[in-house]
């Protein structure tokens, strides 16, 4: 801990480290979707198929051998990227992904913009000006944006925005025109519109993006404002905020480039979490827009009861978060000289 | 705060709490962050306490307050239209099953605090021991339940919700206790963490050491010294837990996981069923139960980041000049994860 590490060492470390955790993590999708009495097949088609052709099923899919060795076989499968075949509509994993996977990513960096647009500057006038009448304003609006569930404020955007005022399309992706259009290039709506030069496709999309990005915005944009709002102050409380004061630099300069820039960093580090909270958000998003997502997937798996479609997609949700949070932990190593191991 | 951090160790290194105070009175206690705060956060505590005071009694006089009860579809023998607009008899209007909205959503209330308590107080007799044997065992069982912990908390937690209240509802039951344990599933890590970091810092305190050295089990200084100072830092927690609980009961009611409409009122399948409605311009379907989520979260919050700001140290710096010593029972440890899991 006393001396620095090198920037390698705690990447490698860091890599290292990823791997007992997605291992914990398999295991525990893999024991709580197969605690449960009976198999996948019988719990999905149960009462559907004759005992033969259910037992049938079992073998071809392998679900009568030992759990142990499906267990390692799981295992084995999920580090190859292979989640198993659905076994409702007989899709893999895989290719669910790819095709529904542009759609909730669209949808969670759009999100993640709109908070960072709103929640950085209303974080820093919140920080920078504690205790004061616009602060409290500031608190409240990110209390409210936490605690309002984006299924609601979904709804109520749509019933303003959508229905009253008519300036947004209330749900789905594109128009079914536009839709009926795209290309299939890289499954992402927005960016395969863009490269067919259908720039009027790419304005509809953009339309029904606004209201859900919104949603799902408003969500992470009260997260950004509380962190950023603590930082900031305690980032002016700082030593060295005090010693570029003493210096005799304006209070203009010392708030913008010594307070802020530092107040920032932990707010990298934090984003980690939130892409749990955006992927969590996302799944209600999803539904309240009837986005074609995801988050719709796996909801549609839940209701039919379809075990390898809801492990699959979990696994791959668990799998996105860690990933995704080793790369913010390596951002954050880059520009924050301190973290080391 | 990433979850690696914590499988390192660094996160752990707080320095130790202060010895327990004398019990006073419980009273005084929780009067104790009212008096104490000024400003902002005694505006924030007070009007979150009185918000939540006023839900929690209508949640138990539901059937006093309400002018039905939420599975009521007809009033003297007249049946309620389906998604009636509001009238004399039914003021906040009718659902497209014909029930009352108004007496939807305060029962509503009342399903969420029952769910609530049970979620809670589960995810505390599960937690809280855990995190005290985890931080003052230590070893490899330590290692074992953080890293499992770790997992659990890395996982987005509306996820793991659903996938909770997935099998439960298909191999058991739905229903409140049910919703409750799926509920609990989510929360358990993160009182594990907070018991288990103000455990490993108390361990090495002077009153400890002491009674190991009079002899006492570990058993017997996990449970009368290490108990009730660790136990101090759970109050922030479980209050802002409780608010988050209520958005994962509503989320997972909303998608459909949650309780069955037939046995209660809850407000996330009520907006579940305002999607068709929105999409026709209905807007009292999704307005009351949203508003009663919205109502309940934001006076549970404001409780808990009042507590937090006043119980909380590190927050205080700005104000040196009357150090408040006696509060700091919240170890250090626990404030800043207390700031980050508010969001």
């Amino acid at each position: 801990m006393s001396r620095a590490g090198s920037l390698r060492g705690y990447i490698l470390i860091r890599i290292a480290l990823m791997i007992p955790m997605v291992w914990v993590l398999l295991t525990t999708v893999f024991l709580m979707m197969r605690v449960a009495p009976g198999d996948p097949i019988t719990a999905t088609l149960g009462g559907k198929l004759s005992p033969e052709e259910v037992a049938e099923r079992q073998a071809a899919l392998g679900f009568d051998r030992p759990l142990i060795v499906q267990y390692f076989d799981y295992l084995w499968d999920a580090v190859r990227f292979q989640f198993g075949t659905t076994i409702t509509d007989g899709q893999t994993i895989g290719d669910l992904i790819a095709e529904n996977g542009g759609a909730t990513l669209t949808l969670t960096v759009a999100a993640l913009l709109v908070a960072l647009l709103f929640g950085l500057p209303l974080g820093l006038i919140a920080g920078r000006y504690r205790e004061t009448i616009p602060d409290a304003f500031i608190r409240l609006f990110a209390i409210l944006g936490y605690a309002a569930p984006p299924f609601f404020v979904g709804l109520l955007a749509q019933l303003l925005f959508a229905q009253r005022l008519d300036w947004f399309p209330a749900s789905k992706m594109a128009s079914p025109i536009v839709q009926a259009q795209a290309e299939t290039h890289t499954h992402i709506l927005i960016v395969d519109l863009a490269i067919e030069g259908n720039w009027s496709g790419v304005w509809d999309v953009l339309q029904h993006l606004v209201l859900p990005a919104m949603t799902l915005g408003l969500l992470v944009t009260g997260v950004f404002i509380r962190l950023v709002r603590v930082n900031v102050g305690q980032a002016l409380g700082g030593d060295y905020v005090e010693a570029a004061r003493a210096r005799g630099i304006p209070e203009r300069r010392v708030v913008s480039r010594h307070a802020f820039k530092n107040a920032l960093i932990p707010v990298v580090t934090v984003m980690g979490l939130q892409v749990a909270l955006l992927l969590g958000g996302a799944v209600l998003t999803e539904k309240t827009f009837s986005w074609p997502g995801l988050g719709s997937r796996l909801l549609g798996y839940l209701t039919n009861r379809d075990y390898i479609g809801v492990q699959g997609l979990i696994t791959f949700f668990a799998l996105v978060v860690v990933v995704i949070s080793l790369i913010i932990d390596i951002i954050n190593a880059l520009i924050d000289p301190r973290v080391r191991y | 705060m990433t979850a690696t951090s914590t499988v390192t160790g660094s996160a752990d290194a707080a320095p130790p709490a202060g010895p327990p105070r004398r019990r006073g009175g419980l009273l005084k206690k929780i009067a104790a962050p009212y008096q104490q705060s000024h400003g902002v956060q005694r505006f924030m505590l007070v009007t979150g306490t009185a918000i939540s005071v006023i839900i929690v009694l209508l949640a138990i006089f539901a059937p006093l307050v309400a002018p039905y009860s939420f599975d009521t579809y007809q009033a003297d023998g007249v049946r309620f239209p389906t998604q009636g607009e509001p009238s004399d008899v039914n003021p906040w209007g009718t659902t497209v099953q014909g029930f009352d909205v108004m007496s939807r959503t305060i029962y509503g209330a009342r399903t969420a605090l029952e769910v609530l308590v049970l979620a809670v107080v589960f995810s505390l007799a599960i937690g809280v021991p855990l995190g005290l044997i985890s931080g003052y065992v230590g070893g490899w069982l330590d290692r074992i339940l953080v890293l499992i912990m770790d997992a659990l908390f890395a996982f987005p937690y509306l996820l793991l919700a659903i996938v909770a209240a997935f099998l439960l509802t298909n191999t058991i039951d739905s229903g409140i206790v049910v919703t409750a344990i799926a509920i609990t599933v989510v929360y358990v890590p993160q009182y594990f963490r907070v018991v288990r970091a103000s455990t490993l810092s108390a361990r090495e305190a002077t009153y400890i050491e002491a009674a190991r050295a009079m002899g006492a089990k570990p058993g017997t200084i996990i449970r009368k010294y290490l108990f009730g100072n660790v136990v101090q830092s759970v109050p922030v927690i479980a209050t802002l837990n409780a608010a988050d609980a209520i958005l994962t009961l509503a989320g997972l009611g909303f998608l459909g996981l949650g309780i069955q409409p037939s046995e209660a009122a809850e407000w996330g399948y009520d907006l579940q069923r305002a999607i068709a409605d929105a999409g026709a311009g209905i807007w009292w379907t999704a307005l009351y139960p949203g508003l009663g989520i919205v109502l309940a979260v934001t006076a549970l919050t404001l409780v808990g980041e009042g507590l937090n700001d006043v119980l909380n140290p590190t927050l205080r710096r700005r104000r040196v000049k009357r150090p408040v010593i006696s509060s700091s029972a919240v170890g250090p440890a626990s404030a800043p994860e207390v700031e980050q899991e508010a969001g």
